[in-house]
């Protein structure tokens, strides 16, 4: 094919006490899409920051060769000059400013002491078009959804001349259908000669669009795949990732008994917290049962978590209506201290928005929702906090040199199972997971799958919310479907296969 | 062992910048600055920005959150104090109603932000404005004396401020060096159950050495203190309050479950509602604390004073704040301690006392204050930075 473009070259990178790079080697080739995949931490990013200049020349050992001349880049104007252009995983947007401002946010139009809006929008409108959006720039980024502004982001890339576009994560806060919009923009974009880089960990993605796949392990790359040459499925991905071949992704849950029920929902109706008029949970009814996984499948925006959370205490939404039973016992739980008195406990998808006080220890985070358990008379005894919070990480095997490390350092998986801990630690008989492995790698998200089998075998309930689709054939042993804030379809999990839950939803949307 | 000492150097940056700073007026005063009345000074002066950034810390914990009445308040319980003791209403009636005025303060402002959501910043600036001219209504715009004695004697105001020598000594106050000699001990016993609890429960406990080095430091410290004072006149009533006060927060926010969801609130405060902690209700706590707090200081101003007047407690809650920063607490919340308190309050003391025996001229002085304050947090910022 093509000539290369990109080559970099024996790329070792050390933090103190860590080598997070060790002599990689990439080769990208002009006008492919060459998809980096590997665990957590296993170095895809940092190489990525390497390249960008973000890791200044000097901080790295080795070299990087671009359209074949050596770069020393010193910052990450100086490779956005030579257009490779990085989209990072956390949108980069300001919210209260318009699509336009945005775009051109660093990189304005016009004079520096005078901004010539006309050109800024009518410039902005053009890349728009590019990327398939039919918004005007003049629109503010708040009010558009969260596919949109990945979008926006692309044409952002766009506007800086780009000419190698690495996208981290792009597809992560999307839903499947706006994820395969993205990704067919990609497939467009290198018909148009773009070359591209793509860090993902959804694997059916990678397997979609890719030319090539790298496979980076603990900070090496350990092979590039050619997926014309030869035929590549997600568990030959899979394998070069953990080194091993994964011959059950799942775990099996064998002879746990499903008992009575022990949470009902009836009729269970939310509003929009300020768009009074809008239903976002709409006469949901659901049963969960001791020692059962149930799965709830939707995609984002469906009402799951809104579902969940106004479940919870609630926590969310305005005018909630329904009954919630709780051990045949109709209960009314109006905060979220009352729902864990209740027995519930909500493990949210938002692990650091809404889960973790990540500059604090993990102590302090396992023994938050409980402070009960490790106080007496509001004086906290430091000595039992510590104890049950090592008696957790060992239980969960949290990987972490003490449980004094702050949880902010943690890696994704590693923070997962922080908040499982302290919801575990509340002594729930039912739990509610949202996304519980969403952004963790294939090793965490083994062990995430064993704790829950372990809570169900202890005669514990699992709610489970996700939008992967294998994980919540495979892990559940009921599934209700969601769209649109309504269930609208429930199977057992020996009926369920991708293709009867997604035409589940495509019916539901079609009754309307 | 290089890398503990380096370490050790980082956690307390400002506690060593604290000796720089003292080391430096020894030899620019001529050793002034450590006479014992001039450590006795520097305490009953700074009472109150020792009362205030102990109430200041809660709210800045939560979240940043700063309160901007508090000078104003500081002048208007003491107002309404000065002018109760002016019409010989009973001493300890007043001293309830000033401690209870204060609580109200804080109450009504805690009410607006945390029911109500008004930004801390523009409740308090309001509160700021209002108080200052309740105020002027309460003293009506004159100043009014106060010469309850036994008032003065308690908190810290006149001439004889001091805890009596029980035992008569002449030029040593004997019942200073007891008192000093009584902290000593019940600290290293502290110090000893806790470790010895910890052993018998089977945890891991620091090396003996490091917490040797750490008791004796201490205890050196407050016997050194103490002996100073008793070379002068003895205990400043005031330290007892500045005491009570650092001694009670200190264990409200390092041992108490309220103490942990001020620190929870300001790390997360979504995370922290989502734990079934009522984050309204720690708002309210910090700030009700927080009037409370500025009760106590309007008390301990008007009797250092002897009076109330109109202007009192100007940029009293910017020294609070001050020192709260200077003492390491996060300008975002979720961090910071009553012992930084206590470094950052002598830090900006011993600063503003070293100035004046060198005869500053007053203009300066704020000018070498507000550098001090900017250095202090870059210092800060740069240290944290590298250790990322």
């Amino acid at each position: 094919m093509g000539n290369i473009l990109l080559e970099m070259k024996n790329i070792t990178k050390t933090f103190p006490g860590v080598k997070a790079l060790d002599n990689v080697n990439l080769q990208v080739e002009e006008g492919e899409i060459h998809a980096l995949v590997g665990e957590n931490g296993a170095g895809k990013s940092t190489l990525m920051n390497v390249l960008s200049g973000i890791y200044p020349y000097g901080t790295y050992e080795g070299d990087i060769i671009y359209n074949g001349e050596v770069c020393q880049f010193h910052k990450i104007t100086d490779s956005e000059k030579k257009g490779i252009v990085i989209i990072h995983q956390e949108l980069a947007l300001v919210p209260q400013m318009s699509i336009g401002e945005n775009m051109f946010l660093g990189n304005e139009r016009g004079k520096k002491s005078a901004i010539n809006w006309d050109e800024t929008y009518s410039e902005a409108d053009k890349y728009l078009k590019m990327v398939g959006l039919s918004e005007s720039s003049r629109v503010l980024i708040k009010d558009i959804g969260t596919g949109k502004q990945q979008l926006v982001e692309i044409a952002k890339a766009l506007a800086k001349h780009a000419k190698l576009l690495i996208l981290d994560e792009p597809t992560s806060s999307l839903n499947e259908t706006d994820s395969r919009a993205l990704l067919d923009l990609m497939l467009e974009f290198k018909k148009q000669g773009m070359t591209m880089i793509i860090i993902s960990h959804k694997l059916n993605e990678v397997v979609y669009v890719a030319d090539k796949i790298t496979v980076v392990r603990d900070g090496s790359t350990v092979e590039t795949m050619d997926c014309h040459s030869m035929e590549i499925d997600e568990d030959r991905i899979i394998k070069g990732m953990v080194g091993r071949e994964i011959t059950d992704r799942f775990p099996k849950r064998s002879g746990v008994a499903i008992g009575e029920a022990n949470m009902e929902v009836k009729n269970w109706t939310v509003f929009h917290p300020i768009y009074a008029e809008r239903k976002v949970v709409d006469s949901v009814n659901m049963t969960v049962h001791k020692g059962e996984v149930v799965g709830i499948y939707g995609l984002m925006g469906a009402g799951r978590t809104e579902l969940a959370m106004s479940i919870f205490g609630r926590s969310y939404g305005a005018d909630i209506s329904g009954t919630l039973m709780i051990n045949g016992k109709e209960v009314t739980l109006k905060s979220p201290r009352e729902a864990i008195n209740a027995k519930l406990a909500y493990v949210t998808e938002d692990r650091k928005g809404n889960g973790l006080v990540l500059s604090n220890p993990i102590r302090v985070n396992t023994s938050l929702a409980n402070m009960a358990g490790v106080s007496n008379n509001g004086v906290i005894d430091v000595d039992k906090e510590y104890q049950v919070a090592v008696e957790y990480k060992e239980k969960l095997k949290t990987k972490t040199p003490s449980v004094e490390q702050n949880v902010g350092n943690l890696s994704g998986g590693n923070q997962q199972k922080v908040l499982l801990a302290k919801w575990m630690f509340t002594d729930p008989d039912i739990l509610i997971l949202d996304e519980p492995t969403r952004g963790i790698d294939v090793g965490a998200k083994y062990e995430i799958y064993c704790i829950i089998n372990d809570l169900v075998a202890a005669g514990k309930s699992v709610v489970m919310i996700s939008s992967e689709l294998p994980e919540v054939i495979g892990m559940s042993d009921r599934i209700y479907i969601m769209n649109e804030g309504k269930f609208v379809g429930e199977m057992k999990a020996d009926e369920a296969t991708q293709e009867n839950i997604m035409a589940c939803i495509l019916q539901s949307g079609r009754g309307e | 062992m290089k890398l503990n000492v380096l370490g050790i150097i980082k956690k307390y940056t400002m506690l060593f910048a604290l000796i720089a700073v003292v080391i430096f007026f020894y030899f620019n005063t001529d050793g002034l600055i450590l006479l014992p009345q001039n450590i006795n000074n520097l305490i009953s002066q700074n009472a109150y920005v020792f009362v205030l950034a102990a109430g200041m810390l809660l709210c800045i914990l939560t979240g940043g959150n700063i309160d901007l009445a508090v000078g104003s308040v500081v002048c208007f319980v003491g107002g309404i104090g000065a002018v109760m003791m002016d019409k010989n209403i009973n001493m300890v009636f007043a001293v309830i109603v000033m401690l209870v005025g204060g609580l109200l303060v804080g109450a009504w402002q805690g009410f607006w932000i945390s029911y109500v959501k008004v930004p801390p910043f523009i409740a308090t600036l309001a509160g700021m404005y209002a108080f200052r001219g309740l105020s002027n209504v309460v003293l009506q715009g004159k100043a009014v004396g106060v010469d309850d004695g036994f008032f003065l004697k308690v908190f810290g105001g006149g001439a004889d401020c001091y805890i009596p020598d029980f035992f008569g000594g002449k030029d040593l106050n004997i019942t200073c060096i007891v008192a000093g000699a009584v902290v000593a001990v019940v600290y290293i016993a502290y110090e000893l159950k806790k470790r010895i609890t910890a052993k018998a429960r089977g945890f891991s406990v620091v090396p003996l050495y490091t917490l040797l080095i750490r008791v004796v430091c201490i205890c050196a410290v407050v016997l050194w203190v103490f002996y100073k004072l008793a070379n002068y006149k003895g205990i400043p009533t005031a330290f007892i309050w500045i005491a009570v006060v650092l001694i009670s927060y200190g264990y409200i926010t390092s041992k108490t479950t309220v103490g942990r969801y001020l620190y929870a609130v300001g790390g997360n405060e979504k995370a922290t509602r989502l734990s079934g902690i009522d984050s309204r209700k720690v708002y309210f706590f910090a700030y009700i604390n927080m009037g409370l707090m500025a009760g106590l200081a309007g008390i301990l101003t008007i009797a250092r004073q002897v009076g109330a007047q109109p202007t009192f407690g100007q940029l009293y809650e910017m020294d609070a704040i001050a020192a709260c920063f200077i003492g390491g607490a996060s300008a975002y919340g979720g961090e910071g301690s009553i012992f930084g308190v206590i470094i950052g309050a002598l830090l900006m003391g011993v600063i503003n006392q070293g100035m004046s025996i060198m005869g500053m001229e007053a203009t300066y002085q704020k000018v070498v204050k507000g550098i001090v304050v900017l250095v202090a947090i870059i210092f800060d910022v740069l240290s944290n930075k590298k250790k990322k």
